[in-house]
C-alpha cells in the first residue's frame, strides 16, 4: 500500500457471492434532505469503526435545503476497502417517493429494512424484507412531534445494529460522542436505539448473512472528511488570511478552518494572527487573496468550479505578476452549475491554464484526507516559493465524505518563505535589486513586501508588460524575457510540487495512472485484477502538474497504460499524452462520470474488457 | 465664489519636511499621459500632500485598476510599492494587501469607468466594510484608454465629440457612498488644487475609507463644448459646499472665525478638519443632508465640491477582525503554527 489511508489487512479472500459476508457490506440509508438523519448515520459509521472494522461514509445530498431524496452510504470492509462500491447489501428503506427505485437496485439476497406504510415487501420476493413500524415505535418515546421524527432515525440504528451484530456499547459511546455535554439528548437517544434493537429481537428473524464483527484494524486511526484535513493543513501551515465565498462543496473547508482558526490561533488578549472574510464573490475573494499574499500574508481561498471560472483573470494576474496564492478548488460537477453536490475531476486543464495567453499553474492533487492535511500545508510553502498561485484540487466525494486514515502527522520542517529581500537584505546589496531579475537562474525571482523600511524596498507590480526592473515595456525582447523567465520557474516547479507515486510491478504489460480521489478505487481495482484474473498491474499516481518527468517514463515503460479519472473527456490523459512523445499511443482512458464517485469494479472491468479486445 | 479652502497659515511650506525629505522624494516616474490631463494634476496634489503630511513613503502602498487614471501611481511616490491590478478590482486587492499588513497607508487611484461599471460590486462592498484607504476616482465621464466612450458618470444630455448624446442619468458616486454609510466622502475638482490638497490631507488623517470623487477632465476625449465635464464647463458650475481647511495635529494654529460659522471635526491623528459654512444649512456630518444636497445639485446641473460627508467615529474593517499587533504578514512561525500538542489533541479527538 502507497497510501496510509487505505487498506490495513492483506487478506486476499473476497467473499462468496452467497456465503455469509462478515466486516464486508454497505449500508444504504434513504431517507428525506432535512430530516435530520445525519447524527443517526454517523453514530450507525462510528460503532462500526469502533469495532475495528474500516469504514466511509459518504453522503449523497441534493441541492435543497429539506424535501429532496438523500442517502447515506456506509461501506465497512476488513481489508480497508472503502471507495465505493455499487452494490447495496443493507438498504434502510425512509423515504415513500424513492422506495421502489431503491428497493428493485439491491442485489439478490439483499436486506431492506423499510419504514412499515411503505410496503416495500410487495416490490420484489428476492430480498429479505425486515418491516418495522418507526411510527408507532417513536410515539412511544416523546410527545414531541418534532422529536419523534429525529428519533425515528435513531431507531433505525437499533433495528441495524440487532442484525448486523453491531455492539450496543459502542452505539453508547458513539452517541456520546455526537452529542458531547448534552446527557439529555445522549439519554433519549440510547432510548430509541433500544426501543429499536428491543423491536428486533423480539420481532425480526435473525440472519448471519450480513454480520459485523469486532476487529482491531481502526486502533489510532482517525475519522475525517478532507474539507477538515484541509483546513487542519491550512491552520499547521501558517494560513494568516483566508478570504472566500460560500459555494458547495468547498464551503466547509473555510467554516472548519474558521471554527479551528478561533480555538487555536486567538492570543491570550484575544486577538487573532489571521483574518478570514467573506467576499461579495470568487472575484473579490482572489483579489483580497493576491494583496494579501503580495503584501506578505500567507493567503488562501477555497472554493468550486464556478467560483475558478470567475477567478480567471486574476490567476493569469498572479502568474505574470508572480504573487503566492494558494486557491483550493473543491471539486463538483459542472460544465455550468452542473450537479453542485455531485462529484468530478473535471477542473484539472482549467485550472493548469486558467487565465488567457500563457499560463499555467502549480496544481496540487491530494489522494486523501492525509494528502489534503499535507498539501495544504505544502501549497502555502509552494505559493511563497514560486511566487505564484497554487491550486489544489480536491473534489466533492474526497473532501466532504469521511475516510479513515492515519493520525496526521506534525510538520517537523520549517515553515518557508521564499525568496524576499527585507531591509537588511537590501542594505547588504547596496538597494541594487530587481523584482524580476533570475539571479539564481532557476527563474524565481526575489521580491521585497510593501512596508519594507529602505528607500530602495519598492517596485510597481503591474499585469501589463514589464521588464527585469518591473518597469512598463512594451519592447519585444523585454516581454520574451519576462516570459521565458517564468517558463523556467515552472521547470523549477517540477521538483518542487509532491512527486508522483509510482509502483512498479515486475513484468506488468498494464499501468494505471490515476490521481486526486481515483486513488481509492484503483488501489481496490488492482486488488481485484490481481486476485480475480491475475493481472498484475503498475501504478502511478500522480500528485501534481506540472508533471514531473517521471510520468512520462512510466509511460514509456508499460505497453498499455490506463488513466482512470472522473470526467468526460479525460482531461489528464490529454496532458500525459502531450507530455508522452512517442509513447502517447499507449495511452487509454477510464472515464468515470456519473456524479458518483469511480467504483473499484467499474475499473477492473474496464481493464479487463480492453484487455481481452486487446489479446483476442 | 468664494475661495475653496480657509486660510489657516501664511508661511508657505517648508521644502524639507518634517522627516527631512524634499517633494521629490515623493515623486515619480514622468507621466505619460496627454499633457493638461487632469489626472496629472491630481498626481501633483497627491505628492504635496504626503509630502506635507511627513508621511514616511515607505509606509505606502499604492494600489489601481485600469485606465488613463489607474496608470497614475507610476507617477507619484516611487518609494512605495506599488499595485496595478485588473479592471474594476482594486478595491479587493487592497483589502487583502491591509488585511496582511495592517500599517500600510493605502491609497487607491481609480477612474470612473473602473469604479462605476465594471467595479461597482467591489466599490461598494470597499465601503460597506470600510476598508482603510484613500480612494481617489478621477472622473472625467469617458473611457480614455479605449478612445472616448461614454462612462457610467456621464450626465444625461452630455455629447460625445462624434455628436453621440448620453441618454443615460449619471451614476453620482458622492451619493453612493453616503448611502453605503462611508464615513470620508469628498469631491474635488482637477482644476482646484487648494481645494484638492487639503482634501487629500483630512483623508490621510481619517481612520477609515475616504472616498474623493475629483471631476478631472480628459483634454482628449470631454473637454469640447457639449461636454459638461470638461475646464470651462466644470469651473462654470462648481458650487462650494464650504470653505475647508486642515490643521496637523503638530501645528499651533488658532483660527479665528464667528461662533456658529467654523465647525472642527477632530481626525483620529489629533489633526483637526475645519468646514467654514457657505450655505446656512448644510452639515456635513448628516448623511440626510448630504443626500438631499447632492440630488439638488444634480437637479440644477451643479457640480457641488468639498467635504459631502464627514463622520469618523465608525470602526474600520481592520478594527472589527480584532488583530495582533503585529502585521499578519510579519509573524513568526511560533505564532502562526499551533504546537504539536494542538495537533495531537485533535487527532486523538478523532479516534
Amino acid at each position: 500500500m502507497s497510501d496510509s489511508s487505505v487498506a490495513t489487512a492483506e487478506a486476499d479472500q473476497r467473499p462468496a457471492a452467497s456465503g455469509s459476508s462478515i466486516n464486508d457490506l454497505t449500508i444504504h440509508v434513504a431517507t428525506v434532505n432535512g430530516s435530520g438523519s445525519q447524527s443517526s448515520n454517523q453514530v450507525l459509521m462510528r460503532s462500526i469503526f469502533q469495532m475495528g472494522v474500516p469504514v466511509s461514509g459518504k453522503n449523497m445530498f441534493p441541492s435543497n435545503i429539506a424535501g429532496l431524496p438523500t442517502w447515506f452510504t456506509i461501506r465497512a470492509n476488513e481489508q480497508g476497502w472503502t471507495g465505493r462500491k455499487k452494490e447495496v447489501d443493507i438498504l434502510i428503506c425512509m423515504n415513500a417517493a424513492t422506495a421502489r427505485e431503491d428497493v428493485e437496485a439491491l442485489e439478490p439476497g439483499a436486506i431492506c429494512i423499510y419504514d412499515a406504510p411503505l410496503g416495500c415487501r410487495s416490490f420484489r420476493n428476492d430480498v429479505t424484507f425486515y418491516e418495522v413500524p418507526f411510527t408507532e415505535l417513536s410515539n412511544a418515546l416523546s410527545d414531541d412531534s418534532r422529536l419523534r421524527k429525529l428519533l425515528t432515525n435513531m431507531i433505525y440504528v437499533g433495528i441495524a445494529a440487532q442484525i448486523l451484530d453491531i455492539e450496543r456499547e459502542e452505539i453508547v459511546a458513539a452517541l456520546g460522542r455526537q452529542f458531547k455535554g448534552k446527557a439529555k439528548a445522549v439519554e433519549l437517544n440510547i432510548r430509541a436505539v433500544d426501543a429499536g434493537m428491543t423491536y428486533a429481537m423480539e420481532n425480526l428473524p435473525s440472519q448471519d448473512r450480513f454480520r459485523i464483527e469486532r476487529r482491531n484494524f481502526t486502533k489510532g486511526k482517525i475519522l475525517i472528511d478532507g474539507n477538515s484535513a484541509a483546513a487542519l493543513g491550512a491552520m499547521f501551515g501558517g494560513v494568516t488570511v483566508v478570504t472566500w465565498y460560500p459555494i458547495t462543496p468547498s464551503s466547509s473547508l473555510v467554516e472548519t478552518l474558521i471554527d479551528y482558526l478561533k480555538e487555536y490561533r486567538i492570543d491570550s488578549e484575544g486577538r487573532a494572527s489571521f483574518a478570514v472574510v467573506q467576499a461579495e464573490d470568487e472575484i473579490a475573494a482572489i483579489g483580497m487573496t493576491l494583496g494579501a499574499g503580495w503584501a506578505g500574508a500567507r493567503s488562501m481561498t477555497s472554493t468550486s468550479g464556478p467560483g475558478i471560472s470567475l477567478m480567471a483573470e486574476f490567476a493569469g494576474f498572479g502568474y505574470y505578476a508572480e504573487i503566492p496564492a494558494v486557491i483550493w478548488d473543491v471539486q463538483r460537477v459542472g460544465p455550468s452549475t452542473g450537479l453542485p453536490t455531485r462529484t468530478a475531476q473535471g477542473d484539472i486543464l482549467s485550472a493548469w491554464n486558467l487565465s488567457h495567453g500563457d499560463t499555467q499553474h502549480a496544481v496540487l492533487l491530494p489522494g486523501s484526507v492525509a494528502e489534503c492535511f499535507q498539501f495544504g500545508m505544502e501549497a502555502l510553502d509552494l505559493a511563497e516559493m514560486l511566487q505564484a498561485p497554487v491550486f489544489v484540487l480536491s473534489d466533492l466525494d474526497l473532501g466532504m465524505n469521511s475516510w479513515m486514515s492515519d493520525p496526521f502527522p506534525y510538520p517537523e520542517a520549517p515553515i518557508r518563505r521564499g525568496k524576499v529581500l527585507d531591509r537588511a537584505a537590501l542594505e547588504n546589496l547596496g538597494g541594487k535589486w530587481g523584482r524580476y531579475v533570475d539571479v539564481d537562474g532557476d527563474g524565481i525571482p526575489f521580491r521585497t513586501l510593501p512596508g519594507t523600511d529602505h528607500p530602495d524596498a519598492s517596485y510597481f507590480t503591474r499585469g501589463s508588460g514589464h521588464d527585469t526592473h518591473a518597469r512598463y515595456t512594451e519592447r519585444p525582447g523585454d516581454y520574451k524575457v519576462s516570459v521565458d523567465r517564468i517558463a523556467r520557474k515552472y521547470e523549477t516547479a517540477k521538483t518542487l510540487v509532491p512527486q508522483p507515486v509510482i509502483d512498479l510491478k515486475d513484468g506488468a504489460g498494464v499501468a494505471i495512472i490515476a490521481y486526486g480521489s481515483s486513488d481509492v478505487p484503483v488501489q481496490e481495482a488492482r486488488h481485484q485484477l490481481r486476485t480475480e484474473a491475475g493481472v498484475e498491474t503498475s501504478y502511478c499516481r500522480i500528485r501534481a502538474l506540472p508533471l514531473a518527468a517521471e510520468v512520462r517514463d512510466f509511460v514509456a515503460s508499460h505497453e498499455r497504460v490506463y488513466v482512470v479519472e472522473q470526467n468526460r473527456d479525460g482531461q489528464m490523459a490529454d496532458l500525459i499524452r502531450l507530455d508522452a512523445g512517442e509513447a502517447q499511443g499507449r495511452i487509454r482512458k477510464i472515464l468515470h462520470y456519473t456524479g458518483l464517485p469511480c467504483d473499484a469494479r467499474f475499473i477492473t472491468e474496464a481493464v479487463l474488457s480492453s484487455e481481452e479486445t486487446i489479446n483476442g | 465664489m468664494a475661495d475653496s479652502v480657509l486660510k489657516t497659515s501664511t508661511a508657505a511650506p517648508p521644502r524639507e519636511n518634517a522627516l527631512g525629505l524634499k517633494a521629490l522624494d515623493y515623486g515619480g516616474a514622468k507621466s505619460t499621459l496627454c499633457a493638461g490631463c487632469g489626472h496629472d494634476a491630481i498626481s501633483n496634489q497627491i505628492i504635496r500632500a504626503f509630502h506635507e503630511m511627513s508621511i514616511v513613503p515607505e509606509q505606502i502602498a499604492k494600489f489601481s485598476g485600469i485606465g488613463c487614471s489607474s496608470k497614475t501611481p507610476a507617477y507619484f511616490l516611487s518609494r512605495s510599492h506599488g499595485f496595478n491590478a485588473v479592471h474594476g478590482r482594486m478595491p479587493s486587492v487592497a483589502t487583502g494587501a491591509l488585511l496582511a499588513n495592517r500599517n500600510l497607508i493605502a491609497v487607491g487611484v481609480s477612474g470612473d469607468g473602473d469604479t462605476a461599471s465594471i467595479g461597482l460590486g467591489q466599490f461598494m462592498h470597499m465601503i460597506r466594510r470600510n476598508i482603510p484607504l484613500i480612494y481617489i476616482v478621477e472622473n472625467n465621464g469617458v473611457y480614455g484608454l479605449t478612445k472616448g466612450q461614454f462612462s457610467a458618470t456621464a450626465d444625461e444630455g452630455a455629447r460625445l465629440k462624434s455628436g453621440v448624446i448620453n441618454d443615460l442619468p449619471a451614476m453620482d458616486l458622492c451619493a453612493l457612498a453616503v448611502e453605503l454609510g462611508c464615513g470620508f466622502v469628498a469631491r474635488g475638482f482637477a482644476g482646484d488644487p487648494k481645494q484638492m490638497v487639503t482634501i487629500l490631507k483630512a483623508a490621510i488623517a481619517f481612520d477609515g475609507l475616504a472616498v474623493i470623487d475629483v471631476i478631472s477632465p480628459c483634454v482628449t476625449f470631454n473637454n469640447h463644448e457639449g461636454s459638461t465635464k470638461g475646464y470651462q464647463y466644470s469651473k462654470e458650475h462648481q458650487e462650494l459646499l464650504q470653505q475647508i481647511g486642515f490643521v496637523q495635529s503638530f501645528e499651533q494654529i488658532q483660527v479665528d472665525y464667528e461662533a456658529g460659522e467654523l465647525k472642527e471635526v477632530m481626525m483620529h491623528d489629533g489633526s483637526r478638519v475645519l468646514l467654514k459654512k457657505l450655505e446656512e444649512d448644510y452639515d456635513a456630518g448628516d448623511p440626510m443632508n448630504a443626500m438631499r444636497r447632492l440630488k439638488e445639485a444634480t437637479a440644477e446641473g451643479a457640480m457641488l465640491t468639498g467635504l459631502v460627508h464627514l463622520k469618523p467615529e465608525k470602526k474600520s474593517f481592520l478594527e472589527l477582525l480584532n488583530l495582533v499587533g503585529t502585521p499578519l504578514a510579519a509573524l513568526s512561525e511560533e505564532a502562526i503554527r499551533p504546537p504539536r500538542e494542538s495537533l495531537e489533541k485533535i487527532m486523538s479527538d478523532m479516534m
